[in-house]
């Protein structure tokens, strides 16, 4: 019968059904025929990176940044257990991944063959679903599967691990049917009685705030659309999470910034003071709550959410509304116009504008200068005057506190140009990431922010960067410290530094230079802008080298245990108050 | 470790819970893997299959916490591609449940007839008997079952093998909770 495909053509040939153009992956031993398939394909690309983490974070930022599905293929066992952090940090930002794994053949699992592990144990508390494949009859199926079940409902990476004999088993290959994907069926539509009961609510509210996360933009285009439509509609304040920011512009005079462990003074003092808490696409993260008990307490709460589990699990709400948030904004917007007699901006929220006026008068942002040392606040500020005036400028970030301060003075406007690891915290994400970035979007320009530490853990993806002439910029923050790490160390444990000081760092110019890529030092302000624009002018990887004040730390910030209106603005030991042993124990 | 302690004051509570899943391969794992992973407790699991033609198998929890994290461990539960359903029966749904324990008790003379005198009342059957020992099948709620097992325990119990609670709706109504 020459209509039968084998388990490796069929991987290829849903693939591209799938609408998938690229891949990012390594090969191995169990990989092997489906590798051979690609080495003739021309339909898909594939990215080779340097190691397996590097493929998740690459297919992560290549899902974030353009909206499809990201896909990997690495071979079994330690190419599997390389990419655990990787699908773990998919996991908890809800972003769509596919990953293929091979597995030892079929008669050999279970004996600890060569490369075996226990894939689909080792993934199933990190993936929203995984197979082991056991006969090739059931690979389309499982593969149009695998695209319907990480990229509906709440997006989530899934793994499809593959025995080296299912790859070469011959089998009939099908295209998705509706059957097929009957397994899986979200709830999509919110419940229009509880819709028009959070109308009601939002428009007798005379302190609302809209807080809204990660879901408005994983919902799509459409809901940040009718997120705005909303927002300038009603007149209310609105802030975001670390991961909903681009959903909302930031330039908009309705923004009040990041909510959070370092938000905004305005948007926590609003969260804190709220009478009507508006939550779309967000799921109460305890970096955004601070203590449950002080958080928000005179507000009631709605809930807009695609996944029912987030609804109570942290605090409890008071409208609950399950399903996709462009759906549910949709109806929103028609309720309020049916409802709303008044028009926008009217003078029921005109003392809550006034009160948020006096909080913005704090200028909570503003920081210390020095003559010459370069502040990494001004780094940031400098990076986004210099580039913000390009259109479509791709940010990833790796985690700590140049992550923090690129979310509190790089600006978003649009939705899928900030990438970063926010549930997870993943250090060493956001250089792959960029790499995904940039092969999603190759003509713009894809900056990583980054911090010394953090860049050195996937430094090695530098290589793929130059291989593929991807001209991503990694813009290192360097203070020679884990920053993030020392900072708590500072507030909470007496200022010894255990191990946060990073010795025998590389010469990263020199680094650069070895990986082929360019490198840039920028040691003092004065030559700090035109360093930059080197960067941007130049069409290859960079690695910049920024030296910045190695003894700043990250405000507001919210201590341990405590509630949003606690906030610290400086590390003034008088403003500090002592944070008690028992808080000590929190992260 | 959270960044701050939830402050959780509601009272624990033993909910039994029915999960319909289709039955495939690693699907307990998942479900095991879910109340460790996220720490809640389970007093007895139990699974089997039910449909063989619509592959789905039921699996029965005896959960305990509070009603917030009763309310998760469903959510969580439902949000697991292979489950079809998830019914809570102890919010008042009229149901029964039963559970079964095998009991081996060793003894001679008096503390013997003592068992035997109280299986009778608690309408356990003996499976097994020697001249010293029986091993008593008991079928009941499972409170029904401690206090027999707790009534056996001075008259020479050695052995027990409980099945876990299993639970179905009163009435003409079927497994669903609407």
């Amino acid at each position: 019968m020459s209509r039968l495909k084998s388990g490796a053509q069929i991987v290829l040939q849903a693939l591209i059904d799938q609408k998938v153009d690229t891949i990012f992956g390594y090969p191995g031993g169990a990989v092997l025929p489906i590798y051979d398939e690609l080495f003739s394909s021309e339909d898909i690309r594939h990215i080779l990176v340097r190691h397996e983490q590097g493929a998740v974070h690459a297919a992560e930022g290549y899902a974030r940044a353009s909206g499809k599905p990201g896909v990997l293929l690495v071979t079994s066992g330690p190419g599997v257990t390389n990419t655990i952090t990787g699908l773990a940090d998919a996991m908890m930002d809800s972003t769509p991944l596919v990953c293929i794994t091979g597995q030892v053949p079929t008669p050999l699992i279970g004996t600890d063959a060569f490369q075996e592990a226990d894939t689909v144990g080792i993934t199933r508390p990190c993936t929203k679903h995984n197979w082991l494949v056991r006969s090739v009859d059931d690979l389309p199926r499982i593969l149009h599967q695998a695209f319907h079940i990480a990229t509906s409902g709440r997006p989530g990476p899934v793994v499809v691990d593959i025995p080296k004999d299912v790859q070469f088993a011959k089998g009939n290959y099908r295209r998705p049917t509706p059957e097929m994907l009957k397994c899986y069926q979200p709830q999509l539509k919110g419940d229009e009685t509880a819709i028009e009961e959070a109308v009601d609510l939002m428009l007798s509210a005379r302190r609302p705030i809209f807080y809204t996360g990660g879901g408005v933009i994983n919902s799509g285009g459409r809901a940040c659309t009718l997120l705005r439509e909303l927002v300038q509609m009603s007149g209310y304040p609105i802030t975001s999470t670390l991961m909903g920011l681009g959903a909302y512009p930031a330039s908009d005079p309705q923004w009040l910034g990041m909510v959070g462990m370092h938000g905004n003074w305005e948007a926590n003092h609003a969260m804190h003071k709220c009478d009507v808490m508006i939550n779309i696409g967000a799921r109460f993260d305890d970096r955004v709550t601070g203590r449950l008990d002080a958080f928000s307490p005179h507000s009631k709460k709605i809930h807009v959410d695609i996944d029912p589990s987030s609804i109570n699990k942290n605090v409890r709400v008071d409208v609950p509304v399950v399903g996709d948030c462009a759906n549910i904004l949709e109806v929103m917007i028609k309720v309020w116009k049916d409802k709303a007699v008044r028009p926008s901006g009217s003078h029921e929220v005109e003392d809550w504008w006034a009160q948020i006026e006096q909080w913005r008068a704090r200028k909570c942002l503003a920081y210390q200068d020095s003559g010459n040392v370069i502040k990494p606040q001004y780094a940031l500020e400098r990076l986004y005057a210099l580039t913000a005036n390009r259109r479509d400028v791709y940010i990833s970030t790796e985690v700590g506190q140049h992550q923090m301060w690129a979310a509190q003075y790089y600006h978003f406007q649009e939705p899928r140009h900030w990438v970063t690891s926010g549930g997870l915290g993943t250090m060493g994400f956001g250089l792959p990431a960029a790499i995904g970035m940039q092969i999603a979007h190759p003509d713009k320009l894809v900056v990583d922010v980054a911090g010394e530490a953090s860049a050195l853990m996937t430094i090695q993806e530098m290589s793929t960067a130059v291989q593929y002439n991807l001209p991503i910029k990694i813009f290192i923050l360097n203070n020679q410290y884990m920053g993030m790490v020392r900072q708590w160390q500072e507030l909470i444990h007496g200022g010894r530094y255990s191990h946060s000081y990073s010795e025998s760092l590389p010469d990263f110019v020199a680094l650069a230079q070895a990986f082929g890529a360019h490198g840039i030092r920028a040691e003092n302000k004065a030559e700090l802008d035109s360093k930059i624009e080197e960067m941007i002018e130049i069409d290859k990887p960079v690695l910049f080298d920024c030296r910045v004040d190695p003894h700043e730390n990250c405000f507001p910030m919210i201590p341990s245990g405590a509630g949003h209106s606690e906030m610290l603005l400086s590390a003034d030991p008088d403003e500090r108050t002592a944070v008690s042993k028992e808080d000590k124990t929190l992260v | 470790m959270a960044y701050s302690p939830v402050p959780d004051t509601g009272e624990s509570e033993r909910h039994v819970i029915t999960v319909l899943v289709d039955n495939e391969a690693g699907v307990l794992a998942r479900i095991a893997g879910l109340f460790s992973g996220r720490g809640y407790n389970i007093d007895t699991l139990t699974v089997a299959e039910v449909d063989a033609d619509a592959h789905t198998s039921l699996i029965t929890v005896a959960a305990i916490g509070t009603p917030m994290v009763i309310e998760q461990i469903k959510a969580q539960l439902g949000r697991l591609v292979p489950v079809r359903e998830v019914v809570d029966f102890s919010m008042d749904i009229p149901h029964v449940e039963r559970e079964m324990a095998l009991v081996k008790v060793v003894g001679t003379g008096e503390k013997r007839v003592e068992a035997l005198r109280l299986s009778d009342a608690f309408r356990a059957r003996v499976l097994d008997t020697t001249h010293s020992s029986f091993v008593f099948e008991i079928t009941g709620a499972s409170d029904k079952i401690d206090a027999f097992i707790n009534l056996m325990r001075p008259l020479g119990l050695q052995e027990i093998s409980r099945t876990g609670v299993t639970a179905i709706a009163r009435g003409a109504n079927t497994n669903e909770q609407e």
